[in-house]
């Protein structure tokens, strides 16, 4: 069963497609493009279509989806944990 | 899906173009003009009035484009034909005689000096008309290339970019050699991966063009900003849904014109495009308005992903929905014409989502009502450059 989708490798986050994932779930990942597994166990309960981390980030950290900046890390974020607003924020604008 | 030989089922239209709904539109120019329009439309069954609440003391490039929006609307193929209310006579004979441009039946009346009661008497007796004769007009065999397909996307989530949006993609990259003409808007949504058009332009001239409304655009934000613009870009329901930042919704945006397409030029807001191909249109990314320009440059049918479900559809524009998103369509089955969850389950693979879509385009063009059709969904919202004088 796919939890979450990662666009593609190098991509420091991943989609939440099912619903209903609680902290400490082992969740099995999809890279699309390349078509290969990620496991990460979650940190936080996440809703579906919100983003977990693959990785540790500190605040300043830039993060990488579709293989592009998407912005920057403004609290630190822990692999499997939920990536949003409160520590993710736009460059532009 | 080989779609070498694709045809659908349209109607010819007086000037060459295909349509594939047959609307008798009753126009008003003017907000004041409304009620009359409404009074018409429910006198005389099959035809359709489309309401708004602008067109008076525009003036400039905003009331340039006002006129634009209506010629087109009225001039859409969609459109067998239309009649046109407005306040004063001389505008009434300017958007009729710009539609009249196409060769469909139009007649335009004025309000002053006969009051509403006589004005929907006449209007009424020449709706009838129209509504009867193309009630006669029948569908023919049409070549794909004769459908013009526009897209743009709505409370977007994170779904979206992974599954629905490329989805349009892969069925933009198989039209796209077959001559289709298609069109993306939604300037501001592009922040971020401005980049990323700008690479896939035809040639510098294009590129420069796209920068060029781009830039602009941008400048248009950073002077009427207050905040960050989180609480419009991204909206409220994309951050619900899963979206952080302009970049990443603007990335998942981009999904939707595909690998292989080549913007081939940009367009004006409601601007008709001169040729096949990819076309990029300055636009608002707010889905009526977005839509409703499509509509007035000429596109016939829209291809409409959503991820949090937007309920949208368009008076003249069919307005197919899809949707990645399983709580979505579960939740709001209603609204969406096409599942492509299975993309997130690997039960669905990019090119059979493609074809589904596709394959839902071609009954969707052959006559079937989409469900935002079934469901009386017409936003008709008129895009507004400035404040009126």
């Amino acid at each position: 069963m796919i939890h979450f989708v990662v666009h593609e490798e190098g991509d420091g986050v991943g989609v939440v497609v099912v619903e209903g994932v609680k902290a400490g779930q082992e969740l099995n990942g999809w890279i699309m493009e390349d078509d290969k597994e990620v496991r990460v166990t979650a940190k936080s309960d996440i809703p579906i279509g919100h983003k977990l981390a693959l990785k540790d980030y500190k605040p300043g950290d830039t993060v990488i989806k579709y293989g592009v900046d998407i912005g920057k890390v403004v609290a630190p974020i822990a692999r499997g944990e939920h990536t949003h607003i409160q520590n993710l924020k736009t460059k532009r604008w | 899906m080989d779609l070498s030989k694709a045809s659908f089922w349209g109607y010819k239209r007086e000037n060459g173009r295909v349509g594939v709904r047959n609307h008798v539109l009753i126009l008003p120019v003017d907000d004041l003009s409304n009620a009359a329009a409404q009074a018409v439309a429910n006198n005389i069954k099959g035809a359709m009035a489309l309401p708004h609440p602008y067109g008076r003391l525009q003036f400039g490039a905003d009331l340039d484009l006002h006129f634009r929006t209506l010629i087109g609307a009225g001039s859409n193929p969609n459109v067998a034909a239309v009649v046109v209310i407005c306040i004063e006579d001389g505008w009434a004979k300017k958007v009729a005689d710009g539609i009249r441009a196409t060769g469909k039946p139009v007649t335009g009346f004025g309000i002053e000096q006969h009051g509403d009661h006589d004005t929907i008497l006449r209007a009424s007796k020449v709706a009838k008309e129209y509504v009867q004769w193309a009630s006669e007009l029948r569908r023919a065999e049409q070549p794909l290339k004769e459908l013009w397909v526009s897209t743009k996307c709505g409370e977007s989530d994170t779904t979206s970019g992974c599954g629905a949006n490329p989805t349009v993609g892969n069925a933009f990259d198989k039209m796209y050699p077959r001559g289709v003409t298609m069109v993306f808007g939604e300037t501001t949504e592009l922040t971020g991966g401005e980049h990323l058009v700008a690479a896939r332009c035809r040639n510098e001239e294009v590129r420069k063009k796209f920068q060029f409304v781009f830039d602009r655009y941008q400048q248009v934000i950073d002077r009427h900003k207050t905040s960050d613009l989180m609480d419009s870009q991204p909206t409220k329901g994309n951050i619900e849904g899963g979206l952080t930042t302009i970049e990443e919704k603007a990335l998942g945006n981009i999904q939707k014109i595909g690998r292989k397409c080549v913007v081939d030029g940009v367009l004006d807001k409601a601007e008709t495009p001169t040729g096949p191909g990819l076309w990029f249109m300055d636009s608002s990314s707010a889905a009526a308005e977005m839509v409703t320009l499509c509509a007035a440059a000429g596109f016939t049918v829209h291809l409409f992903p959503t991820g949090q479900g937007n309920v949208i559809g368009n008076p003249i524009l069919p307005v197919i929905k899809l949707s990645a998103n399983p709580r979505t369509v579960r939740t709001m089955s209603e609204h969406i014409d096409v599942d492509v969850s299975g993309l997130l389950r690997k039960e669905l693979s990019p090119d059979q989502a493609g074809d589904k879509l596709l394959e839902c385009m071609f009954r969707t063009a052959n006559g079937r009502l989409t469900a935002a059709e079934a469901l009386g969904h017409r936003e008709f919202v008129l895009t507004r450059l400035y404040e009126s004088a």
